[in-house]
Formats: C-alpha cells, structure tokens, sequence
C-alpha cells in the first residue's frame, strides 16, 4: 500500500491536523519510507497467532464507581485558554 | 566539600543521615551548577526557590528514617507536578499548570525528596535525541553540539553535568536507557506496570514505563524502591508487595544463567560494541555466571512493530488536545473545526504531527486489520521469544544502542536512521519486562557505550544485582571535560 498526497489529505482530516501546502510533499517521502519499513510485517504469516491484547498476566482492575475527588472547577478553569464565568467558551458551533 | 555533587545518591544520603551535611547545602551546590546550565538547555523550568524553602523546611526538622531525605531532585517534564508547569516539551503545554501531582513523583516527595526543576525531553516524547523539543535542543555534557539521546535527553544530561544527583524518566521504546547509554549513566525502565503511570503525559499506554536515571546501580536500587508501588489510579498498576531493592542488593550473581541473543549483532556496527559486549560475558563468567547462546528469532521486527503500536496509541492519546480545555489554542479559524485544526497544526511539532498520521492512519477504516492487528500479533510472538527464552535463561545481556551519541542534526532529517537507534531497547517495551542500561566503556570518540541487561518480568532485583556485579568489574569512569562550564 503506498501513501500518496490524498491519503495524507484524508488522514489529517481525520486527524484534525491542518497540513501546510507547503510541507505536503516531504510528508509524503517521510510517511513513504515509514510505511516501506513497517511494512516487512508482511513477511511474516500470522495466520495462526492471537493478537496480544494486553501485556499483563492479570486482568485490568475496574473501581467502584464512586466519586473521591471533586470540587476543583476553578482550579481547572484556570487552564482554560477562553472562559466565561464557569465555562468553557469556543467559536460558535449553532448558527 | 566541592566534589558533593558528583558524588552518587547513596552517598549523599549516607552525609545528610549522619547529619554531615545539610540538605540547604545540597541544594544550594546543586542550584550553582545548574547556573551553568546555558549550554546544555537541560532544563525547562527551575524550581531554586521551592527547593530551598524545602530543604530549611527539611533542616529544621530533619526525618532521617525516609529513602530519599532532603533530597532535591529535577524530574523529566513528563511527570505533572502540582502547581508547577509540565510541558512534555510542547508548545501545546507550554502554559500547563496542573493542579495534581504525579503518583511517581509523589512518592518521592513521601520520602524526603524534593523538586528541583523540570528537564528538557522530546516533545510528548517522541524523539531519540532531544531534537524534537519546544524547548530547543538539550547537548550531551560529553561534547559539545552531540546529541544526550532521547526522548529523556534533559535528565540525562542533567544527571551526566551533576546538574541533579538523580532524576528521572520515561521508557516507551529506550527514551530511559538509550539516553543513559549515551551520557555514562544508568538508567533502568522497570516492569510494565511496576511504576504508576497516573499523572504522566501519556505517549504510548501500553508501552509507557517510568524509570530512574541515576550514577550508580546501588542509586538506580534505592530510587526504584522509592518509586515503585501499587495506584489504585493506574488500571494496569500491579497489585504486589513491595521489594527492598537497595538492601538486597548483592553482587554475588554464581550460578545465574545468561542469555546472548545473536540476533543482537547489527551490521554496521561499531566493533567497539563487540568488544565491550565480549568484555561484558568475560566479566559475567569470571563473576560465576554461566553464558548461553540464545536465539530471539523475531527481534528484527520489533521496530516496525512498535512504529504501528505506538503511533496508533499516539493518536488516541492526543486527541484531547483541541485547544479547549487546556493548552495552547490558535486564534486562526471562524469555527469549531478550524481552530481544532489550526490548535493542532500549531501546538505540535513536525515529529508528532508525522507520529499521530501514523496512528491514524493505521487505525482508519479498511487499514486496521492490515497493519494495527497484525501489529498486535507480531507483538505477541516478540513477547513468546523472550518468555521461551526465560525458560532457559536469568536474564539477557546486549549491547544498549547500535552507535554511541551522534551529532545534533546527523539523523534529523531520516526519520528511519532516528528510529533505529532504538532497536536494541524497543522489543522490551513490546514483551512489558525490565531492562537496565549501564555504561561499559567508549567508542573511538571516546564517548560511551552501554550495555543492556534484560530481565524477566518483576524480575529487577535479580537485573539490579548482575547489573550491580558487572558495573563493579567494569569501573566506567566518566572522563567530561566540562565544556559546558567554559
């Protein structure tokens, strides 16, 4: 499978990565040789191998759905580049 | 007492503890090297006057029966620290102030430790040396315009000049023990799932390890115990007991069997590796060990493995930086949409945008199975070789790079070139077991070269006591001209 400008159109897209015009082509080459050197993968068969899901020998845990925290929304509205009283505000997304 | 700075941990330890010293003094030695820091860029923030109210704070009342006390110590800017801005090296945190701490560096803090500083690294830690960073390159104290390795380069070089008397990184595919090898110093990246990654800008979750970096093996025991532990707010913390890694620290490694992997002996490499890496079984054998040749059939596909898994992770991870909540937004775009797009384009660098392209891509509809699966699968049989391997062997000895340091701007341009110096550390972070890196001699340069133990998983108490044994024989002694000081 090869890369090609469209391809790398399509997934900044997808990425929410706006990509410079300018910067298109040597994207490409970089993303090109990736793709050629990730793709040896192909000479193996892995027909009969489970895909490794998780690389502990145990289970993941699940805690119990309670609240020990809390009470910080000024302490995390302080980070926010644009607030209003105790929102977040970004451009306007309802006409 | 000049010298105190380049002394090791556990020797500053054994000073404040017989109350010979006083941590204000540490500190402040400490705080004037770091005035020499220009040259490195090792640093990203200073922490001088936290880290004096801390140690006064610590003077005045000092606790001894802790592992770390009265000890500063400057941390990658990976690790969030409360009140103190962590940037992972980005433009897209470089206004970050968390309001949390880290479970890692908290646990320092419980032992006697305090912050000294915020280090340099790659940004989001995407990078092999510390050319990927917000922040500007960081140099390695052992020469001038050569690279400290990455992506944990700040702590590494900061570790090397004595800028902190340990510190501490993260290991997604050899960003610890890649950048020790390069700067004469040891680095450890534990069991997946020994140290908590709750608080840690995440990169790849189910690679990402913290670690210490430190002078001494005897260091890297003490700081690992200091570390390590279960999180309730990590899911894949693991649930043990904790080791007393620094007192049972012994040297005595008889009978320990040794594997040496030949699929570990690239071309093109220095024949310096290959002497230290024959110096390094000589040592094993005269220390009792037994050496056994062993075979990791599927080490040459790690690399391409871990450029599927880890960018996938990658752009997962990233997504939550839209410029909404948190970071940098850019003030171009009328909508929604475009200032995602337009926050994105600009908050990350070159290497990160290349890296969540990737993922994305491998993750996209009709591309997932052909790459992302298959991944997984040849991620399984890597794990397979070395769980093989351990059924016959204690653990693993390799070189830890393919080159020692190079040149800042050598490989910046070859993203494949940068990518395989990780080759010899990044099929560990695949299979989740420990590795040590520790310095073993020098290439024709004279800059150094490590060599890397593989363990089996929980295993570090056995790696930190060959590790330990063969540093003993080794005797590395950094020679630094101390460039950075002129």
């Amino acid at each position: 499978m090869s890369i090609d400008k469209d391809k790398i159109k399509h997934v900044s897209k997808l990425a929410r990565i706006s990509v410079d015009e300018k910067k298109i082509d040597d994207l490409t080459k970089d993303l090109s040789s990736i793709f050629k050197f990730i793709e040896q993968l192909n000479e193996l068969n892995t027909d009969k191998v489970e895909p490794l899901s998780s690389i502990l020998n145990e289970p993941l845990r699940s805690r119990k759905d309670e609240i020990n925290d809390g009470k910080i929304r000024d302490k995390i509205l302080e980070n926010s580049p644009k607030k209003n009283e105790e929102f977040f505000v970004v451009p306007k997304v309802i006409e | 007492m000049a010298d105190l700075t380049k002394k090791s941990l556990t020797e500053i330890v054994s000073l404040i503890k017989k109350k010979e010293i006083k941590s204000e003094e540490v500190t402040n030695l400490f705080i004037k090297n770091i005035e020499n820091d220009k040259k490195l860029n090792s640093f990203i923030t200073n922490c001088n006057e936290h880290a004096i109210k801390k140690a006064k704070k610590f003077d005045k009342n000092p606790k001894l029966d802790t592992l770390l006390p009265g000890i500063p110590i400057a941390v990658k800017d990976l690790f969030c620290t409360e009140g103190v801005k962590t940037t992972a090296g980005s433009k897209m945190l470089d206004n970050f102030i968390p309001n949390y701490e880290s479970t890692i560096t908290k646990n320092l803090w419980n032992e006697g430790a305090f912050l000294l500083g915020k280090l340099n690294c790659d940004e989001y830690a995407m990078g092999s040396s510390n050319e990927t960073s917000f922040f500007g390159n960081v140099m390695n104290p052992v020469a001038k315009n050569t690279v400290p390795g990455g992506s944990s380069g700040g702590s590494a070089s900061a570790l090397a000049a004595d800028l902190t008397p340990t510190t501490i990184g993260t290991d997604t595919g050899g960003s610890i023990r890649q950048p020790a090898s390069f700067t004469g110093t040891v680095g450890l990246k534990p069991t997946y799932g020994l140290c908590s990654r709750w608080g840690i800008v995440a990169f790849a979750s189910s690679l990402d390890q913290a670690g210490p970096m430190t002078k001494t093996v005897e260091d890297c025991a003490l700081m690992l115990e200091a570390m390590a532990g279960f999180d309730e707010k990590d899911s894949t913390s693991i649930n043990k007991k904790k080791e007393n890694y620094s007192k049972n620290l012994t040297n005595n490694i008889k009978g320990l069997k040794i594997g040496i992997p030949k699929e570990y002996r690239v071309d093109g490499m220095p024949k310096e590796i290959d002497e230290l890496w024959e110096n390094g079984k000589k040592i094993l054998k005269e220390s009792g060990a037994e050496i056994i040749d062993i075979s990791l059939p599927n080490t040459k596909y790690a690399l391409p493995t871990y450029y599927i898994v880890a960018p996938a992770e990658a752009s997962s991870n990233l997504a939550r930086y839209d410029g909404v909540k948190y970071g940098f937004r850019s003030n171009k775009g009328t909508n929604l949409i475009e200032m995602y797009e337009n926050t994105r384009s600009e908050g990350f660098g070159d290497e990160v945008k290349r890296r969540i392209l990737i993922g994305t891509y491998v993750l996209s509809s009709g591309y997932y199975d052909a790459y992302y699966i298959k991944a997984q699968k040849v991620r399984q049989l890597i794990k397979n070789d070395f769980d093989e391997s351990f059924k016959k062997v204690d653990a693993i000895l390799t070189p830890s790079t393919p080159s020692a340091a190079f040149k800042i701007g050598e490989k910046k341009n070859d993203p494949i070139s940068m990518y395989l110096n990780d080759i010899f550390t990044v099929p560990v972070n695949l299979a989740g077991i420990p590795a040590i890196s520790i310095p073993a001699g020098t290439d024709n340069n004279n800059y150094p070269l490590g060599l890397q133990l593989i363990g089996k998983t929980l295993d570090e108490q056995k790696l930190l006591n060959i590790a330990f044994a063969v540093e003993k024989k080794i005797n590395f002694k950094q020679n630094l001209n101390r460039w950075w000081e002129k």
